[in-house]
């Protein structure tokens, strides 16, 4: 046992990870959620009112 | 309902104003080097020769200018999406006033032919340490912000942001580690193949980074933003921002390809490579489908053309950086023009088009305004830009593939065809002028953007904005 097997268990842990990440984001259950948090930047009026609009 | 709170803007501004200045002086620079590789009489002191001002331009366009740009579009973006004002606003100003002095430290001692030799990452050891601490100050910035956030979700724009700021922070600590053995000179702390892998871990992951997760960070707040439509996949996002972490760590070694390099080590960089054509097109796919159904959009919006065209930029150079990673393709592109057109079209086509886009979203309402001073201006701009680039990286691909058809040909006796390596320099001369025209079209964009956002920023006022309280659940 070398650290070469902490090496390769790492890449599979990593492995594992991605995969019940990917099993998480397709969820069904995900939709709600990532369909909220992608309207974030866009109810944000971020453009100045009126009066600031002009030169002073 | 708006609290009495304001964004804080005022570093927003600065970086935003910055980021098209060191923008102008990093693209003359690069137009210098140009000719200087046409006409060698213009190496006219040593401190303006080609070898001192290479490494200025590219730490000019991709530190000063980039940087700048990064800075501005995440101490924006976050502070809007997080509905919050800076956390700790004074450090922000460090960080601004910080950096720039890194940049005055960069133009002088450059020139003066103080270097480590590795490529970007040539500055001395001082200016290093002078790094790490400004980047440090970021870092407590920006994810101070996100502590402080008002919404309960990390909008995934931060999350590239956020990336690109604990791992650029890895890269520099690692890759800088150096003994001094004066206030001008030091050594790097690892030796032979070793600090070659080392060198190019850092090197490809500021590409993947730098010069990717942070710009990717600006493409998921502001396409969305000025295409006033989410994006395409939020679902695609998390998976991709995912695979790309993962991923691009490993690419390094095809840097060094056919070096003393372990060959496995070559073979695997080039596996990742491939792999990673993926989720790089995963952020292009995100990107440019955001637009559809309002494609119609991009014929009267320009800032929008900026922003679409560097995805398409983006997407044809994370598919053709896999390509030159193979092995046997590499070992006719690598060390020839190939890569230098390669590298500008992400630069250019990417990641300067990217940030221009953002910065003239971020101008006017960081001054008060609606738009910028003229559209018909920022078409200009986009038109110059894009021939710019076409010309640049066309002429590049076939000086090239020429190079290295030149450099490969070998007579039937096994002597090499064009011994004379002037002879390749030669063939290229015709290339390198159309080279130069395109760089130097780039340079004219950036100068008539300059114009652009003198007139929008004369007689207005810095502005504002009140910190918007978050939507209401429902909606």
């Amino acid at each position: 046992m070398d650290i070469n097997y902490v090496r390769g268990i790492l890449v599979i842990v990593c492995l594992l990870c991605f995969g019940g990440l990917c099993y998480l984001a397709f969820h069904k259950n995900a939709k709600a959620g990532f369909d909220k948090a992608a309207q974030l930047p866009l109810a944000d009026d971020d453009l100045p009112a009126s009066p600031a609009d002009r030169k002073e | 309902m708006q609290s009495q709170a304001t964004y804080d803007y005022g570093v927003v501004r600065k970086f935003a104003v910055m980021t098209v200045v060191w923008g102008i002086v990093g693209m003359l620079v690069g137009v210098i080097v140009a000719a200087q590789l046409i006409w060698p009489e213009l190496n006219l002191l040593e401190f303006l020769g080609y070898g001192r001002l290479r490494p200025l331009h590219t730490n000019a366009v991709i530190f000063a200018f980039g940087g700048c740009a990064l800075f501005a579009t995440s101490f924006y973006s976050v502070q809007r999406t997080c509905h919050t004002r800076l956390f700790a606003p004074g450090l922000a100003n460090f960080v601004f006033w910080g950096w720039q002095l890194i940049i005055l430290c960069a133009a002088v001692t450059l020139p003066l032919g103080l270097t480590t030799g590795k490529e970007y990452a040539e500055l001395e050891w001082w200016i290093d340490i002078l790094i790490a601490v400004v980047w440090v100050a970021y870092a407590i910035v920006f994810f101070g912000t996100i502590v402080i956030r008002k919404v309960p979700h990390i909008y995934v724009a931060n999350w590239f942001f956020g990336a690109f700021i604990i791992a650029v922070a890895i890269l520099h600590i690692v890759n800088s580690a150096e003994v001094p053995v004066s206030f001008f000179k030091s050594y790097s702390a690892y030796a032979g193949v070793q600090d070659a892998m080392v060198q190019w871990w850092y090197g490809h992951n500021a590409v993947g980074f730098f010069l990717t997760a942070g710009f990717l960070g600006i493409m998921y707040y502001f396409v969305p933003k000025q295409a006033d439509r989410p994006i395409f996949s939020y679902r695609l996002s998390v998976v991709h921002f995912w695979a790309l972490i993962f991923t691009y760590m490993w690419a390094g070694p095809h840097h060094l390809h056919y070096t003393a390099l372990p060959d496995w080590a070559q073979s695997l960089g080039m596996l990742f490579s491939l792999i990673l054509l993926a989720p790089s097109w995963g952020g292009m796919i995100n990107g440019i489908m955001t637009l559809s159904g309002a494609w119609h959009k991009l014929r009267t919006d320009p800032i929008l053309k900026f922003l679409v065209t560097s995805l398409s930029f983006y997407g044809m150079s994370t598919f053709e950086g896999p390509m030159m990673s193979i092995k046997s393709v590499n070992s006719l592109s690598h060390y020839t023009e190939w890569t230098v057109g390669h590298v500008h079209s992400g630069a250019l086509g990417w990641v300067a088009m990217i940030s221009i886009g953002a910065v003239y979203f971020m101008l006017p309402r960081l001054y008060g305004k609606k738009e910028m001073y003229s559209t018909k201006l920022i078409n200009t701009h986009f038109w110059v830009a894009t021939v710019g680039i076409v010309l640049y990286i066309a002429s590049m691909w076939i000086a090239g593939v020429m190079q290295g058809l030149m450099e490969r040909a070998i007579n039937p006796d096994g002597t090499l065809t064009y011994a004379a390596y002037i002879d390749i320099v030669v063939a290229k001369v015709p290339y390198l002028y159309v080279r130069l025209l395109g760089g130097a079209l780039f340079l004219v964009g950036m100068l008539i953007m300059f114009y652009n956002m003198v007139k929008t920023i004369s007689g207005a006022k810095a502005y504002d904005a009140p910190v918007v309280a978050p939507a209401p659940a429902h909606a």
